[in-house]
């Protein structure tokens, strides 16, 4: 039975958390957002995700293929704009360039592959994550598991439909939504009033 | 050849038509000339040879890059993934034990997922031998991954297969589309279908939005191998893998809005709220609606529910029409019934749902075997 109660929040929510999608939660449409299964204004997100990030005692970025490599026109102004995004609020980043499983073992100091994302999180003891430019298959997948096993926060800022399984998701992220983010970061920070 | 230009899909969708009397097998040959197809591989097998026959006369034409057939329906259904996961819009079709001998692969369309479309025009399977109509193959096609369409008529055929490529092609579902039909009762008979102008196709698949990497220069096939978790026995590999099975999953689920959106609702009903209501799909649905006008003309309270969504299943929408309803008769095309089962699943009284009529080994079924349930339900 499809619930509307079913809420993304922090976990560790258990063995084998269900995908969101399946417990009735919905994409948000343009100039939306998701917080927590709920749907919001986009700008009322941007804020929240800015105090989660400012907030958290280990926020880490994981940006993956499609900004880390300048495949097409205006990915290296994205990627820029992620870092500085990251940078203003003190945030480290693990790229994921890829998503094949690594065996026997990853390091996770340094490493995060979608198969196995709690182990990065449990060794650099992350409290807040943001995901960008993840293909949507496999940051779902591993937003899942993150959420099943570990108690970090997460957010994912994509450049399609958005993602259910994230506790934050925006939508169509473009490179001055980035900068949106960073500017609000900056003002609550108190710097650049 | 006649000159296309590519429009945004609305545009297409909503043209103004021309009524042609063809047979279902044309109406999709019509439905992949304007929807921009670029590769289509063939795999002969009654009653859903003739439509790929045609879809070849499309390659002949120019309207498609490359055709090909291939060695038997697994080699087809292999060839048709490869093609998708290098991000070419792909079109085959099958049926019956074509449907059985692929079958591995409809699962590893979803699972990889490949915005594949597929037409299944369904017949009986062994044994013994038949190449008559049987919707049987439709239970066994429920739980591989893939959005099921089930169409009524050959309007149906063509306005499902030329919307399933949109619904399909969404970053957010991007997961095999099927949209079956009743062989031989669409395929092999005429009716007027309403089609949009010859000038028109869809807009091109752009693979680049994909919620998984597409093969090219950068990705080559080596890395295309879908992380083999199954090599690995750990509890990180299940976990990995049972988190991807749930994506899946997801994505029919979004799938949803978009069927809402080009197909309009997952079901189709007339006089919704009355005592009977007779649910069906596919050609099931025809034989119900004549089933339901001559029980009205007898003064029988009877309403009709087409179901044209399978995959995902309207559950909501069943749920409330079968709690409203004193008698549900769900009729088929088969031996076992898979549509009452599956509404059985959702209903909250299923001592109410009468399983059946069926019918199956390429019988028909006359509108008074149903007539015949209502009246016995009715006392």
């Amino acid at each position: 039975m499809l619930s509307t109660e079913y809420r993304v929040l922090r976990g560790p929510e258990g063995y084998l958390p269900p995908a969101a999608a399946s417990m009735g939660v919905v994409l948000p449409e343009k100039g939306s957002a998701l917080v927590e299964g709920c749907i919001v204004p986009k700008e009322d997100a941007m804020e929240l995700i800015a105090d989660k990030l400012l907030s958290a005692k280990n926020p880490f970025f994981f940006p993956g293929p499609l900004v880390l490599w300048a495949w097409k026109d205006g990915v290296v102004e994205k990627a820029k704009a992620i870092k500085e995004m990251a940078e203003a609020a003190e945030a480290k980043i693990i790229p994921m360039p890829d998503y094949r499983p690594k065996y026997p073992m990853i390091n996770p100091a340094i490493e995060i592959n979608p198969n196995h994302p709690n182990l990065t999180i449990w060794h650099n003891k992350i409290d807040v994550c943001v995901f960008i430019g993840v293909h949507c298959h496999y940051a779902n997948m591993a937003l899942k598991i993150i959420r099943g096993g570990t108690e970090c926060y997460t957010i994912a800022l994509c450049g399609e439909a958005g993602h259910e399984d994230a506790m934050i998701s925006l939508r169509d992220v473009r490179v001055e939504d980035l900068k949106r983010m960073t500017q609000i970061i900056m003002e609550k920070k108190g710097v650049g009033k | 050849m006649i000159e296309q230009r590519a429009v945004e899909p609305a545009q297409l969708f909503e043209a103004k038509k021309e009524s042609q009397f063809i047979t279902g097998s044309e109406a999709i040959r019509e439905a992949i000339r304007r929807a921009n197809v670029e590769m289509a591989i063939s795999y002969p097998i009654t009653p859903q040879s003739e439509s790929m026959h045609l879809v070849g006369d499309l390659f002949a034409e120019g309207y498609i890059k490359e055709y090909f057939r291939g060695e038997n329906e697994f080699a087809v259904m292999s060839s048709v993934a490869g093609a998708a996961m290098a991000g070419v819009r792909v079109f085959t079709a099958t049926g019956g034990p074509g449907t059985l001998r692929a079958f591995e692969a409809f699962p590893t369309w979803a699972g990889a997922r490949l915005p594949i479309v597929c037409a299944f025009m369904t017949r009986g399977v062994n044994s013994p031998l038949t190449i008559q109509p049987d919707t049987i193959e439709m239970a066994y096609m429920l739980d591989t991954g893939i959005i099921m369409l089930h169409a009524e008529t050959a309007q149906d055929l063509y306005d499902m297969i030329l919307r399933a490529f949109i619904i399909a092609e969404q970053t957010e579902v991007h997961i095999p589309v099927g949209v079956f039909t009743d062989g031989f009762f669409v395929t092999h008979t005429r009716d007027k279908v309403k089609i949009a102008p010859a000038d028109m196709k869809l807009p091109p698949y752009d693979p680049y939005s994909s919620p998984v990497p597409v093969m090219d220069m950068e990705n080559v096939p080596f890395r295309q191998m879908r992380d083999p978790f199954v090599m690995k026995s750990n509890y990180v590999s299940y976990a990995a893998h049972a988190s991807w099975q749930q994506e899946v999953m997801a994505a029919a689920e979004r799938a949803r809005k978009y069927i809402k959106q080009y197909i309009g609702e997952l079901i189709e009903t007339e006089y919704p709220d009355a005592d009977i209501l007779l649910i069906g799909s596919g050609t099931a649905v025809s034989q119900s609606r004549e089933a339901m006008a001559y029980a009205r003309s007898e003064g029988f309270n009877v309403g009709l529910v087409k179901i044209k969504s399978i995959r995902p299943f309207p559950a909501q929408e069943i749920r409330e029409l079968v709690k409203r309803a004193k008698v549900v008769i769900v009729p088929e095309f088969n031996r076992v019934g898979w549509l009452a089962r599956e509404i059985k699943s959702v209903a909250e009284d299923t001592t109410k749902i009468v399983v059946g009529p069926h019918v199956f080994g390429g019988m028909t079924m006359p509108p008074g075997m149903i007539l015949d349930e209502i009246r016995r339900t009715s006392v």
